[in-house]
Parts: C-alpha cells; structure tokens; sequence
C-alpha cells in the first residue's frame, strides 16, 4: 500500500512539472519578439496591419497574456496541442506520426547502452587491470568526448557510403514490399548507426560508473561476508555484488532522458530520422509556434514517463527507498 | 601509546594544504599532465594564432575542396573554397571562449542553488530542487535551440541558452555535498564558537565541498563545448563568427567527395574535449579524499 | 591429549602499500581447543583482525599475503590441513562450512537488497546441499535459536528493517549455520549499545556451551576479555607480546604492555566509597600531580523543562507527518567546577541535549539558563555573545576538525570570531593553548590530516578552551579513542578542570569511565532522565529500573565478576517516534535522597 501511496506522491509531483513546464515553454514563446502572425504574413509575402489584426483575432492572440495561457493549457489537458499552419495538421497528429520513430530510437539506445554497459562494467570489474577494464576506459574516453553527430557521420562514411552494410538515411525503405518480419529486418537495418551513435555516449557512461560502482562494492563489508559463508565467486558477485551496483548505474539513466532526446536531435538529423527531433528542427527555422510547443511539451512528457519508470524500477530493486 | 599516536615529528613535512598534495598527486598522472599541455597548446594557438596565421576564414581563397597539403593550404579548402585550417583557429576561440563561459554561468547558478538549498534545508531546499527538478525534465537542447532560435543568435545568447539548461548536475552535487559536511562536527563546532551564516557557507563547507565541484567544473566546459557544437551543427550560430560545428555542419553534404571537411574539425573537438575529460579525471583522483586520506 | 581445533603457527602476512611492504602480523603462534574461548585483545592496528582474516584466507581480500608460518586446521573428519597451502576451491568448503565467521559492523555486514531467509539459506544450499524447504526450515531454527523476537516475521524482512542487535544475532545465525568447528567473532559488540552487547556476549557463550564450538574472539576492550575468554592473547603492533589463561592475564600480567592496557581501563565499582573523581591509571606517572576539584555548590547551568523534537516529514508537499520526541522534559543543574554526565544508549537524546544547550539544535522549549540569562529565548546577536560561555568537544577525532585549515587558525578561530585577540596576542594565546593541552609548537602550522586521534582530539580541546569558557560540553569526546589514549586525554581534561575550574557536561556512553571522571550523573532513557544524582549514589545504590539493568550489563574487566545471561532481562528499546496527536506526560520525580531523584511517570521502559 505504502508503495502504491508514494509511487501516486510521484506521479502528482509529474503532472506539477509537466504544468509548469508548460507555462515556461509558452511565456518563453510570448515573450519572444514576433508572433504567430508576423510568421504567417511573412510567410505570404508580406500584410498590412488589417490583415495582420485580422490573424491575431482568428488565432486569439488580442486576448490577455493570462487568459491565453489558461486557455492553451486547457486545450491540452484534451490533448489539443493547436494547429500547425506550417504544415496544415492538428500538431497533436502531427507529433503521434513522428513520436514512434524518436521512441524507437531512444529506447533501443538506452536499453542496449544499460545492457552491454552493466556486463562490461562487470566484466572490468572482476580485473581491474585486464585488457576488457582498459577498453571501458577507453570507450567512456571516446563516448565522453566525441561529438555525436560527427560519430554518426564517420559510421555514415565508414559503413554507408564506402561499404554499403547499412542504409545511408530514414527509417524504411519505401520500395520495399512484403510481410511484417521483411519490414521488421529493414527499420532494424535503418536502425544499427542511429542506435550505435546514439548509444556509444550513453554505453560510456554506463559501463564507466558501473564498474566504478562494482568495484566499491566488491570492497563492502556484506561481499566480505558473502565470502566468509563460502558461496562461489559467480554468486558473490553475479548475485550479491551485481544487484547492489545496479541502482546507482539505474539512476543515472533516469536522469540521462533529457540528454539521450537531446542526442537524438543530432542523430535524426544526422541519418535523417523521421522522427521528433527532425519535425522540432523545421519547425523552429520556420517558427511554427505551436508546433515547437507541442515538440516541448512531449520531450518533457517522455523525460518525465522515463524518470517514473525508473523511479518505478528502482523501487523493485531496493526495497529501502520509499519506506521509512 | 597507540600506532598513530608515535607517529609524530619525524615523518611528516608540516605545512602541506591538502591542494598542494592534490596537485602533486595530479602531476604524477602522465595522462592528465599530458592533455594539460596540449590544452594549454591549443588554448595559446586560439589566442595567437590569427596573429601568425591572418587568413579570414571567410574569404574564399581557393578552389573548392583542394585536399590537405595540395596547393600550400595545409587543411585544405571547403566547399566554398575556404581555407580550413583558417576555420580551426578562428573556431577555437569561439568554443573555448563558449565552454568557459557557459560552464562558469551554470556552475555559478549550480553551486549557489546547491550551497543555499544544502546549508538552509527546510522549505528553501524544497523550493530550490523543485526548480532544479523543473531544469532537468526541460529537453536540454531542443530547449537551447527554441532560445536561439526566438531571441536571436549572439555569442551571448548562445552561452545563455547552454549555461541555463546544464546547471542542474553542479546543484545537486553541491547540495549533497553541503548536506553532508553541514553535519560534520567541525562545522558544529565553528558554529558553536560563534561564526556567522556567511562564514560558514563561504569559508567553512565551501573548500571542503570544492572537490567533486571543481571536477564537475571541468566536465562542465567538456559538455558546454560539445553542446556548442551541436547547436552550430544544426545552423543556430552566430553567423558573423566561425564555429568548429557550424564547419562541419555546413560541408556535410559532400562528405563522399571531401571528408576531410567534416572529419578534420571533429578531430578538433574530439581532441579538445578529451584532453578536458583526461584533466578531469586527473582531478578525480587526486581530489578523491578515499585515495588519500589515512 | 586432544588435537587443537586451530593453531596458529608462526604466522606472518605482509601487506603491498604504495610505499612499500608493510608487515601485519609477524610470527605469531597460539592455539584454540574445542569449547574453548580463545581472546585475541589489542588496539587498533595490532594485527588481530588480520590473523583472524588469515584463518579463513580473507585477508587476500584486502590486499595482504600469508608470507610465512602455518595455519593447521582440524576438519570434521579429523584430517589436518595447512590453510597457508589450501587453494580457494578448497577454502570455499571451508568458510561458512567448518569455520563460521561474525563480523564488527552488523549495519554492514548484511546484504541490503535480500532478506533475512535469502541470506541464511545461502550458505545451507551451499555446503549442505539442502533443498529450498529444508535450509528454510533450518533458517527458522536457527533464528530461534538466536531467540531472535518474531523469528517467523524476520524471515521475509530485510536488514534496513531490523535493529542492531537483531542484526548481529542474524549474522550469528548464518554463522552457525553449517555447526562450525571453529567461530572467528571479529569485535562482534564493538559497535553495539552496552545492554544489546551484554545479550550477544550472552548468546556466543551460550552457543559455544550447546554446540561444542571453538571461538576466536577478537576485541580491543579488555572488559569484555574478562567476561567472555578461557584463555587470552595479547597482540601488539602486529606481535604476539602475551598468552595465558584468563585469570594469569588479569591477575598476574607479565608484559608490559598488557600491565599498561589494563592499567588504562576503568574498572565499574572501583571507585566504591570515594567522593571525588579520579584521574584515570596510567602506566608511568602513577602519581599525577594534581587534585580533582570538589567543586562548588553555586549553579552554572540551570536547565528546566527542556524539550527537543524533530518532525519527521514526507508524503505529499512533505508535510509532518510524526515528531521525534528526542529530548523530552529534562530538567539538571550543573555546579561550578564540577562534572556533570549524561549517560545512556544510543537514541537516548543524551547528545540532543548537549546541541540543545548551545541551540545547535532548536528546543522546542524550556529554559536553559547559563549565569542566570535563559539561552532559549535569546535573540540571534544574544545567542552569540551567550556562547562565549559554553563552547563544545565532539566524538569523531576524524571529522572534528577542519581538514582544510592549519591547527593554529582552527584553535584562533573562535577568537577571531568574537575579536577577542588580535595580532600579536593572539599568536601568544594560540601558542600558550598548545602549551595546556600538551602539543608541541611544531604543531601549529600542521593540516589535521597529519595528525592522530588522541592529537586531534586535544586540537579540539584547545579550540574549545580559547574563548576562556566557564562550561565545556564534551559529547562522547573519548568514546573513539584507544583506551590509553582515552585516560590521556580524560586526565588532561580533570587537569583543566581542576586549574581553571571549569564545569564538563561529559556525554558518554561509557558507565566505567563516567564512574571515575563525574561529580553528578544523571541517566537518559528514551528522551528523559530517568535517575540523577551524586555519582556515588547513583552507582551504589541505583534505584530505578532502567539504571540497574544498565550497570548490570556493564562488563566489568575483572574475569571474577563474571555476568550470567539470567542477569540479563532488557525490553527492546521503545519508539521515540510519536504521532502530531500525541501529548506526552510531563516528567515527575521522587526524591531518594538529598539530590537523588527517580522518574516515577512512565520511562518507556
């Protein structure tokens, strides 16, 4: 019961957030200079100022700042995010064609970085100084240090252009006909750089603070005394060292959500990606307000949907957190 | 009596601040020491170097994508046939000048919002992370770019818009770190002998937080280099000055007939930043009071 | 004659550092039988933990090597086998197995992430090969025989949600698990409450009694040797200096440094019929020259109705959702040159009431009035003139020190803050409080960090004499020292005293060493005072409850004195934690005689 309480603690606590970056993300917007009119016009060559007054009533933006705010997050607790004039669409739909292809991205990304991360940093843990720990080492060097979108174009070059394994860009090919496992195996093909682009920086992190982690554990007082019972160094350290080093590599991945979108950004722009990052990208150079909104406003919902879950997670692992 | 109490005169140099053991410890890192140098290297070419080298990265000087080394331009040219190399030194200044600044914005706003919420608790504290928390769901660059993108894309904006988004890390680490020493018994007892709030924020738990904050501050300029080059990457950059992510953002259309373009300014960033996570990581180590102490 | 179960045989191991090899323990040779309590006592940095770690091939886990001697071990089967030879395989057979192993820290020693039955069971399915209802049912047993409360309850639980004292009679549990032929307690009560520390003791014996087993026993308090050993083994600086039955050890110590240690510890019901305090034993200045004060009858510190709690907060918008009543109506006054102590567990509030007096916490109310001001309700500008007067000495020599600042500006601190010195005479008057608490003035311009316990520990008292305070309170300051340094740095402290008349709030938990130092001692259960009163009566004829089931589970280092489990009748320790609803019941008191008092309201216990 308690948990159940404190997990809802949390998920009021989200929908608070969520609020309030909402109301950032639109006074932001308003206090900018130029308007959704001025866009407009500009886009149709030029308008006196009827017309300009005439936009401004048909879009409510003659309204006060306040009754505008209420009004827009009113609209979007019915998921009405606006309507894109750049692109003629509701922005809600706009964002829920786009939003699969991000979150397949960024969920493969994350997960296959947490994944090897863990059995690397393991791996490395168990010798310090064998050549697997050195190669962690060297990788969160790398991962750390790479600009991601310049790892994407070197692999674009590397395995695209000059040996062709892999699809230079998008995300299926549309030529391509058949049942649901041929369309499986071509967005997974599209999918291999992305993902490792994406996942490189993520899988440095991972394994470097892994095996960090690991090795104070296999320092602690409990792994003493898992040894002194005489159990075998697999279960030592597969069964009481690994759950223990789990937690703190679980979160750090819940705070990474916001950079892994970020990386994402680059990497759909990268491997033209029909994904969220793209649409945030073409909507800011043509100022497509609500548009940039929506983008706002669901990156921050899935950072928030990750950050439960990993809360969630963390929670199953410890039974501490959450009881007092 | 005991072990330790024997241990007396003899074997200790009196009058070493822990900072200077720490900073012998770092000279021992060959590692560290080496990305010192050759951030100093490029940090002394970002300064001098249109001095000894006055090419305008703007001009085209050349045919386009005349390779490294052919025709006396020793990067070669882009695709609007300008000098590459001309581009590299002009655009270290513009990273670096952004990673220091950008870097100290947020750790300035990390370390105060950390510092007040660690040492005041209470409804301040509350206050202070649920605003952190706020920053840290804000999709960092998506964020960044709407800023640059709505009001304009100074140099000053840029910084702004970087330092704003990353200073959640340093103010979690602060706190933590002040919640932490705020209950050592030195602390106590400096209260208890009368120093003020001020001092004890400021001269008491502030040096003995400086550590992890001062090894975040490095991975802190690593981070605002890489996000800079990201945002000019995707064309938000201040059009009147060269970038090392605006180059490769602007030629990576040809990348199958001239890679040089995109690699040669990766390798600066690349280099760059992993000398800045290789100080960094000396600093861990010699910071690290674990390895150290007792 | 029977083969020994283990002997130890010129037993050397050696330890890598950065700066070299370090030896821990050099040719050290001893023997334990069957049902026999073997004490392996020293302080810290003897080598006793490392031996212990020896027998069971651990100490490579930290980082040593067995460089010589042998380690014979009798197994079930009556085969002797050389541990220095065994290889890990071998050895896995062995730990958990015939050997069984208790550790000091039982916050730590557990596995946080799986429950009580998962980490019993382990080491059943591991060397017994029993199936997962079997090793259950054997956990459950094991449990009880712990007498563990609620044994069925604790099986699912995980450690977080057990108390100390549970804890280390789960980690005995898992020790005996297997029937060890040998158990290697390693300071298994060093980190307990003198009441939870007289039940383990209790339960070891116990055990070794219904189980036949061996037990290495290893501790650095020589009270708790004179209570548990058969025989004893003096270590020092990595050497063995001593062996010998129990009595020949206490009785008749041939070492000189075994004659050092027990001259060091402070024996309970020693100081039977004397007014004064005493300065602690010490080998070498048997006759200190100075005479503890007999103090004044004019009051310093008079504290009335204090009371302190906490909220604790959580749930949505973190309200408030319980207080800790840490301090709860206490009420003392505290002479002009005398000692006052507060004694009692952990969680008792006894240090809460030290913080409170400073308002290092804040009272919730009452009154502390200090030369006849009350500190409670001072305005900020007040307070801070208000503690010139009283100034404080912590427990942890590691963290009561800035490690950042040279020990002579830690000590000129507080002067500087109240601009009491400047210049020149500062420099003299930091120099003059080196000199009174004996450091050299080579010291002053050292980092803590180059410094041991005992010498920060008497930094923190020059720190805490610059103001020229009337009243020091000195919370658990000796609790982490070894025990001669201990009785240094309590005799520099009755030096103090008795030159400059200054008054101690002494907090400790330490009833041998409060016997000897204090004037008055009142003793804290659960928030309040339970029993105050002249030193002498309230050791020599304790009235109430809580205070004579304390001092019975006092060990006392004298192997004729020994306790019986039947002594031993403690309830678990209650909850400070109460409801926002709750209304707790002012302290009443009945006088015993003149200055000793009993809570008659409900204690809790």
């Amino acid at each position: 019961m308690k948990v159940i309480e404190n997990f809802l603690i949390r998920v009021a606590y989200a929908v608070i957030l969520l609020t309030a970056v909402l109301i950032l993300n639109f006074s932001m917007m308003h206090l900018a200079p130029g308007d959704v009119a001025d866009t407009i016009s500009q886009s149709m060559g030029g308008a006196d100022k009827e017309i300009l007054d005439q936009i401004r009533a048909d879009y409510g933006l003659d309204r006060p700042f306040l009754i505008q705010l209420g009004s827009y997050i009113g609209n979007v607790l019915t998921f009405d995010l606006g309507y894109s004039f750049f692109y003629n669409t509701p922005v809600t739909e706009l964002i829920l064609q786009r939003l699969p292809a991000t979150l397949l991205l960024v969920f493969t990304a994350q997960v296959l970085a947490l994944i090897i991360g863990v059995m690397l940093g393991v791996i490395s843990a168990r010798r310090p100084n064998g050549l697997t720990s050195h190669f962690v080492t060297l990788l969160a060097l790398f991962g750390y240090s790479a600009p991601v979108f310049w790892t994407g174009i070197l692999l674009l070059i590397g395995f695209s252009l000059n040996v062709h394994w892999f699809p230079v860009a998008g995300m299926r090919d549309v030529t391509i006909s058949g049942g649901f496992w041929v369309h499986f195996v071509d967005v997974a093909r599209h999918l291999v750089l992305p993902v490792i682009t994406l996942g490189s920086i993520f899988l440095a992190l991972y394994s470097r603070l892994c095996r960090a982690t690991m090795l104070e554990v296999l320092g602690s007082d409990y792994i003493r005394t898992a040894k002194a019972k005489g159990l075998h160094d697999r279960d030592v350290i597969y069964k009481h060292a690994l759950k223990n080093s789990l937690s703190p590599v679980i979160t750090l991945a819940g705070l990474q959500f916001s950079a892994v979108i970020s990386g994402a950004v680059l990497v759909e722009a990268v491997f033209s990606w029909p994904g969220l990052g793209t649409l945030a990208f073409q909507s800011i150079i043509a100022r497509d307000t609500p548009t940039i909104l929506g983008i706002l406003f669901f990156s921050a919902l899935v950072v928030i949907v990750g950050n439960l879950l990993t809360d969630l997670v963390l929670r199953l692992i410890d039974p501490r957190i959450g009881t007092k | 009596m005991s072990d330790m109490e024997q241990r007396t005169t003899q074997d200790i140099i009196a009058e070493r601040h822990p900072f200077i053991e720490a900073w012998q410890m770092f000279r021992r890192n060959h590692a560290a020491m080496v990305a010192l140098v050759v951030l100093s290297l490029i940090g002394f070419g970002a300064i001098f170097g249109p001095l000894v080298y006055p090419i305008d990265p703007f001009e085209m000087v050349w045919t386009p994508f005349s390779p490294p080394g052919v025709d006396g331009f020793i990067l070669g040219t882009d695709y609007l046939g300008r000098d590459l190399l001309s581009a590299i030194i002009h655009g270290a200044r513009v990273s670096i000048l952004i990673g220091l600044s950008a870097a100290f914005m947020s750790v300035f706003i990390g370390v105060s919002v950390g510092a007040i919420a660690g040492f005041y608790r209470g409804w301040v504290e509350e206050v202070l992370m649920r605003i952190t928390e706020f920053f840290q769901v804000l999709p960092t660059l998506l964020f960044s770019m709407v800023i640059v993108a709505l009001f304009g894309s100074s140099l000053m904006m840029i910084t702004f818009s970087i330092g704003i988004v990353s200073w959640t890390a340093v103010a979690r680490i602060t706190r933590s770190e002040y919640l932490r020493i705020r209950e050592l018994e030195y602390v106590m007892a400096s209260r208890a002998s009368g120093s003020t709030d001020a001092k004890l924020i400021f001269k008491v738990i502030l040096p003995n937080a400086l550590p992890p904050i001062i090894v975040q501050a490095a991975l802190m300029v690593g981070s605002a280099i890489l996000f800079e080059a990201g945002l000019s990457f995707l064309g938000l950059t201040d059009p009147n000055v060269v970038s090392w992510g605006q180059v490769i953002g602007s030629n990576r259309q040809y990348i199958l007939d001239a890679g040089y373009t995109v690699t040669i300014p990766g390798i600066a960033i690349f280099i760059t930043v992993l000398c800045i996570s290789l100080v960094g990581d000396g600093l861990n180590d010699a910071l690290n009071p674990r390895l150290r102490q007792r | 004659m029977t083969k020994p179960i283990a002997s130890f045989e010129n037993l050397r191991v050696e330890f890598e550092t950065k700066t070299g090899t370090v030896v821990g323990v050099e040719d050290v040779s001893f023997k334990i039988k069957a049902k026999e309590t073997v004490c392996v006592v020293g302080e810290s940095g003897s080598g006793k933990s490392v031996s212990s770690l020896s027998m069971l091939r651990l100490v490579e886990f930290g980082g040593g090597k067995l460089t010589g001697g042998t380690l014979k071990f009798t197994r079930k089967s009556g085969e002797t086998l050389d541990i220095t030879k065994a290889d890990q395989s071998l050895m896995r057979t062995i730990r958990g197995n015939e050997i069984g192993m208790i550790f000091q820290e039982p916050m730590t020693a557990l596995n946080p992430l799986f429950t009580v039955a998962q980490q019993l069971t382990e080491g059943l399915r591991t060397h017994k090969t029993l199936g997962k209802e079997a090793a259950a049912k054997r956990a459950l047993e094991l449990l009880y025989q712990v007498r563990i409360p609620e044994p069925e309850r604790r099986l699912n639980q995980y450690p977080h949600e057990l108390s100390g004292g549970m804890r280390q009679r789960v980690v005995i549990a898992m020790a005996l698990a297997c029937e060890p032929r040998l158990l290697i307690a390693d300071e298994p009560t060093t980190a307990l409450d003198v009441t939870i520390q007289a039940e383990i003791l209790a339960l070891i014996d116990r055990l070794k009694q219904e189980t036949g087993t061996a037990v290495m026993f290893i501790t650095h308090d020589m009270s708790v040797v004179a209570q548990m050993a058969d025989r004893v083994v003096v270590m020092h600086r990595g050497k063995k200096v001593e062996e010998g039955t129990v009595e020949q050890i206490f009785e008749n110590p041939k070492h000189d440094y075994t004659k050092s240690l027990l001259a060091a510890v402070p024996k309970l019901g020693e100081m039977k019929g004397k007014l004064l305090p005493e300065p602690m034993r010490l080998m070498g200045n048997e006759n200190t020259k100075f005479k503890p004060l007999s103090g004044s009858d004019e009051p310093l510190l008079i504290v009335k109705n204090l009371t302190t709690r906490f909220a604790v907060k959580g749930g949505f918008l973190r309200r408030t959702l319980a207080n800790v009543h840490a301090v709860e109506d206490v009420s003392f006054t505290l002479m002009k040159g005398k000692t006052l102590s507060l004694v009692g567990e952990s969680g008792c509030g006894k240090s809460t009431v030290g913080r409170s007096l400073l308002r290092l916490v804040e009272p919730l109310s009452g009154q502390v009035s200090i030369d006849g001001q009350n500190i409670v309700t001072m305005s900020p500008p007040e307070l801070r003139k208000a503690r010139l007067n009283m100034q404080m000495v912590f427990q942890d020599p590691f963290a009561s020190l800035n490690p950042q600042m040279l020990l002579k500006d830690q000590v000129a601190d507080p002067m500087r803050n109240y601009n009491t010195h400047s210049g020149e005479a500062l420099d003299k008057r930091v120099e003059m409080l080196f000199d009174r608490v004996k450091l050299p003035h080579s010291f002053l311009r050292r980092y803590p960090h180059e410094l041991s316990g005992g010498q920060r520990q008497r930094v923190a008292i020059a720190r805490a004499l610059a103001l020229n305070p009337k009243l020091i309170i000195a919370d658990e300051a000796v609790s982490a020292l070894d025990v001669s340094v201990q009785a240094q740095v309590l005799n520099l402290m009755l030096e103090l005293q008795s030159e400059l008349g200054l008054s101690f709030l002494f907090i400790s938990h330490d009833m041998a060493v409060v016997e000897r130092v204090s004037h008055d001692v009142g003793v804290m259960y659960l928030g309040r005072i339970v029993e105050f009163g002249p030193r002498s009566k309230i050791f020599e004829n304790p009235q109430h409850a809580y205070t004579k089931a304390l001092l019975k589970a006092v060990p006392i280092a004298d192997p004729r004195q020994r306790r019986s489990e039947n002594d031993l009748n403690f309830k678990p320790l209650a909850s400070p934690i109460h409801s926002l609803h709750y209304e707790a019941v002012p302290s009443a008191y009945e006088t015993i005689s003149e200055g000793h008092f009993i809570l008659t309201t409900d204690s809790g216990y």
